[in-house]
């Protein structure tokens, strides 16, 4: 592939320029509506050019919200999906992490069976569960509360999959040297592999993140005290309103605002996630 | 510092293989013993089990004074090197050495202290901020040694150590490990699998075959006197040519002895104890015909190969310096009488 063929190079940055246009554009959209006032759509015409008022749009938006649509102000949403991907992401980080650990270094009763369960919840993500899932949380007296909204989504097995894998690769005498060294289990733990899965655990958080953070479905279920929605689940709300034209340039502020903090992950962990995700460090 | 001893230890493995089949050695305090036979023969398995990676299906191993078969690697007082030397990645070469002192609570001058010295021995002090993935192999070992060193521990155990490094390395790490061991006298347990390495560092080599101890010597006693087959056939390079007498192969030779060339017996003669000649065999001597198959020159040396008789058995034979010898010739050659090793074919003992 080190060919210098000028066709072929033209050709490829084509197509590779045309799937950028195609993700960015929707992207561009709703940045330029979230601009605009609350008439430039009824002629139509989709403006593809910013419009002057930006900042009223996103400080209401993000002070006092939409009362029409029932919708309590972005802030607070915000804040609740905050708080439910980051206890997704670290509750399923330092669950798995530490199954993974018990899986692969200690030999004990019924453990490829505990692997195999776990295994196997790799088949069932929440939708399959859901009703289930949605009795156990209701029972517990769990709905409209954060802890209803992450841990039922806490319990999965693709980390600690991920880990047992990484695990698996980490030499055996690293663990023997350390018990040579006079390192117990838990200081094995972590002092060793803990610093050793740095990058994996970046990598994970960032998917984890992103994946607590567009949870739809399960808060849409659980939650009916405002008090406890999350941003995804609110823009849905925004958009489903009755008699009445959609107001655009106000939901599509609220889905700017709700792109950013996933973005922000992404930009600030990018370089241990690129590397935990390419590299293995041994 | 110890002496360690194994009395009739044994491992048998959940699938119920037996690795190590009652093996019972005596190191004594200051020695340096090498373990050595081809893979599988269990040495690893012996080694880890010293250090307590293994556990111990029967038989005792104590350390000094104490039995140590229920203690965990780090109370044993051991200190081991591993073939991929196991340094932790995320650490610096300091962390490194640091790490199994900081685990037992040792001050922090002292630490300094026994890390400072380590280096200088190892003349690594110039690495110490460095982490482990920016060394050299070489560099790697010394500090995986630089680890074991710096616990001043009871014993030190080698597992294949220089196995990952290449020749030249391999033979400049081996004279360092050598002047360190005699420079601190500790005990120390090596296995490998190179018989050269084994000869060139043990105070005493044990040979291990499938799980038992063939033979526990000195080196010297071992090449002269190998007390089986297996010995003979794995000490010494190029290995000794050995010739099992059956099948009219004791017409080749001149000047046997009749009590040696009994039916059912393998003689044995080491390619640099035979001397090329036109002669038949006098006194003292034994002799054979053979015919040169393939001629190996090294430069120093050549080692003629060839077949006794017509078509016999191999039979190689080191000459000094530089052969123009060509395949297809034949030729005799003596040894003397005293240098010829006698086997017994079915126990594979030697009988003479």
């Amino acid at each position: 592939m080190v060919e210098n063929r000028p066709w072929l190079n033209a050709l490829s940055h084509l197509v590779l320029i045309t799937g950028v246009v195609v993700v960015a554009f929707p992207v561009y959209l709703a940045v330029i509506a979230s601009t605009r006032g609350p008439n430039d759509f009824y002629s139509g015409l989709v403006p593809l050019l910013p419009g002057p008022h930006a900042l009223e749009n996103y400080s209401a938006m993000f002070g006092a919200g939409l009362s029409t649509s029932g919708a309590p102000p972005l802030g607070l949403m915000m804040t609740n999906s905050l708080i439910m991907a980051l206890s997704i992401a670290l509750g399923k980080i330092a669950i798995s992490i530490l199954s993974a650990f018990a899986i692969v270094y200690f030999r004990f009763r019924f453990r490829l069976v505990a692997f195999w369960i776990i295994f196997i919840t790799l088949m069932l993500p929440v939708e399959v569960r859901i009703l289930p899932t949605f009795k156990v949380v209701a029972d517990l007296g769990m709905l409209n509360s954060y802890a209803g909204l992450s841990i039922p989504l806490i319990a999965s097995a693709t980390a600690t999959f991920l880990f047992r894998q990484f695990f698996l690769t980490v030499p055996d005498e690293l663990m023997e040297a350390a018990r040579v060294d006079g390192a117990g289990p838990m200081k094995f733990f972590r002092d060793i592999l803990l610093p050793l899965s740095r990058t994996n655990i970046a990598a994970l958080f960032v998917i984890l993140f992103i994946y607590g953070w567009n949870q739809y479905l399960w808060p849409l279920m659980i939650t009916t005290d405002t008090g406890y929605y999350t941003v995804v689940m609110g823009i849905k709300r925004l958009v489903a309103v009755a008699d009445a034209i959609p107001q655009w340039n106000y939901v599509m502020a609220a889905v700017v605002l709700a792109m950013l903090p996933p973005v922000v992950v992404v930009v600030a962990m990018q370089r241990l996630f690129v590397r935990g995700l390419v590299e293995t460090e041994k | 510092m110890a002496a360690i001893t194994l009395s009739d230890v044994r491992k048998v493995y959940a699938g119920g293989v037996e690795a190590v089949k009652g093996v019972s050695i005596d190191i004594a305090d200051g020695e340096f013993l090498v373990l050595v036979g081809p893979s599988g023969c269990g040495k690893s398995t012996l080694l880890r089990m010293v250090a307590g990676l293994e556990t111990i299906s029967s038989g005792t191993i104590s350390i000094g004074e104490r039995v140590v078969n229920r203690l965990e690697p780090a109370e044993r007082d051991i200190a081991m090197v591993f073939q991929n030397y196991a340094l932790y990645p995320h650490m610096t070469v300091r962390q490194n050495l640091e790490y199994g002192l900081k685990n037992r609570g040792m001050a922090k001058d002292e630490r300094g202290r026994r890390i400072d010295e380590a280096a200088r021995a190892l003349e690594i002090a110039q690495l110490l901020d460095r982490r482990p993935r920016q060394l050299s192999g070489g560099q790697r070992q010394r500090v995986a040694m630089g680890r074991a060193i710096v616990r001043e521990p009871a014993a030190f155990l080698f597992d294949e150590p220089l196995s990952n490094l290449d020749a030249k390395l391999r033979v400049q790490m081996r004279a360092e490990i050598r002047r360190l061991q005699s420079a601190l006298r500790t005990t120390s347990l090596y296995v490998t699998h190179d018989q050269l390495e084994a000869m060139t560092l043990a105070d005493r080599i044990v040979v291990l075959n499938a799980g038992r101890v063939e033979q526990i010597g000195t080196p010297m006693e071992l090449y002269e006197r190998p007390a089986s087959l297996f010995v003979a056939g794995f000490i010494g390079s190029p290995a000794m040519n050995l010739v099992p007498l059956a099948g009219g192969s004791a017409q080749a030779f001149d000047n046997l002895p009749a009590a040696l060339a009994e039916e059912g017996r393998v003689l044995g003669v080491r390619p640099e104890h035979l001397e090329l000649t036109d002669r038949l065999a006098g006194e003292g001597e034994v002799g054979l015909a053979m015919v040169v198959t393939s001629v190996e020159s090294v430069g120093a040396e050549s080692f003629l190969h060839g077949a006794l008789g017509e078509s016999g058995p191999a039979i190689a034979v080191r000459i000094p310096g530089y052969s123009r010898v060509e395949p297809g010739v034949r030729l005799r050659a003596v040894a003397p009488r005293a240098l010829l090793h006698v086997f017994d074919q079915t126990s594979g003992r030697r009988a003479a």
